[in-house]
């Protein structure tokens, strides 16, 4: 239990140290190093909770994809940061002041908030013992069958996203050669093939 | 020394509050803006995860698996969006981007 303990407050202090950095850092590639760090503790914070799944999720979807992709456009785009950055500290007081009344707000609702008695007999899906069906399994057994709908729903929405993101990208230059199979299979040997008579000694 | 549920519940509530602060901060700069959104969204699914684990309903685990594609989907859309407005105007200055205002 201790040793839960000592876990717990390494991954959170990690979290926050480095989630300070994402949004303090000069350099926005540092920024997305840093947010690979938080998505690593906050996989390790929900493997302390025992949500395998879902922190194993965090790590591929998360550091896999998003963040690489952040890193992708960062360093691909040839942006002056060092301009980005000027002004940011005009807005630190009123920033510093929202933030620390959202955080107290969000302190008093933690602060004062009691779990219901009885609230377990409530839920919708009760967990499974972990020793008769793993956490992966329990969730692709509810995932599924009664949530199959919002799963589809979620498909729909990776789909549209990639069609939109390849058609915003997607641009028609001038000056390329593409392949264009119709003028391919409209060829005619006869149209493209000239014979001709070379007597030896010259040219054509 | 048990970690409980208030303890994850902090944890996700002071990373929500830095994504926030993130947005005031980099006001200029739509790369960190949506690295700002992401941290807000994952501090919400360590929030469901946190009461999905500790009242032992499973569903919170599904929904954080629904905020994650929404997520993934919302970075893949932006990022498209943003290297588009760079193709065309050469800056990302949030304060450039009102060709839509009229």
């Amino acid at each position: 239990m201790i040793l839960q303990g000592i876990a717990f407050y390494v991954f959170a202090a990690l979290l926050v140290a480095s989630g300070v950095m994402v949004i303090s850092s000069r350099n926005p590639v540092h920024s997305v190093l840093y947010l690979i760090l938080a998505f690593f503790q906050a996989a390790g914070l929900c493997l302390l909770m025992g949500a395998e799944f879902i922190a194993m999720i965090l790590i591929i979807v998360y550091v896999g994809a998003v963040a690489v992709l952040f890193l992708f456009v960062v360093m691909m785009l040839d942006i002056n940061f060092r301009e980005l950055r000027q002004g940011a500290l005009e807005v630190l007081p009123l920033g510093g002041l929202i933030g620390l009344i959202l955080l107290a707000e969000l302190a008093a609702v933690v602060g004062g908030w009691i779990v219901a008695p009885g609230v377990e007999k409530l839920a919708a899906a009760p967990t499974p013992a972990i020793t008769s069906v793993t956490n992966t399994q329990a969730l692709g057994q509810l995932m599924y069958t009664q949530y199959v709908y919002l799963f589809q729903a979620c498909g729909i929405v990776l789909l549209i996203a990639m069609i939109g993101a390849i058609v915003l990208t997607l641009r028609h230059r001038e000056g390329v050669r593409k392949q264009n199979i119709g003028d391919q299979l409209a060829r005619r040997r006869d149209e493209v093939v000239a014979i001709r008579k070379v007597s030896s000694g010259e040219g054509v | 020394m048990e970690i409980g549920l208030g303890h994850y519940l902090t944890v996700s509530a002071i990373v929500f509050t830095l994504g926030v602060l993130g947005i005031f901060l980099n006001r200029k700069n739509v790369i960190v803006i949506l690295m700002s959104i992401e941290m807000m969204l994952l501090a919400v699914n360590l929030n469901l995860v946190a009461f999905s684990t500790h009242l032992h309903d499973l569903v919170g685990q599904i929904f954080a698996m629904i905020i994650l594609t929404v997520a993934a989907a919302e970075a893949a859309i932006g990022l498209a969006i943003l290297v588009v407005y760079f193709r065309n105007r050469g800056s990302i200055r949030v304060e450039d981007i009102n060709m839509m205002k009229g």
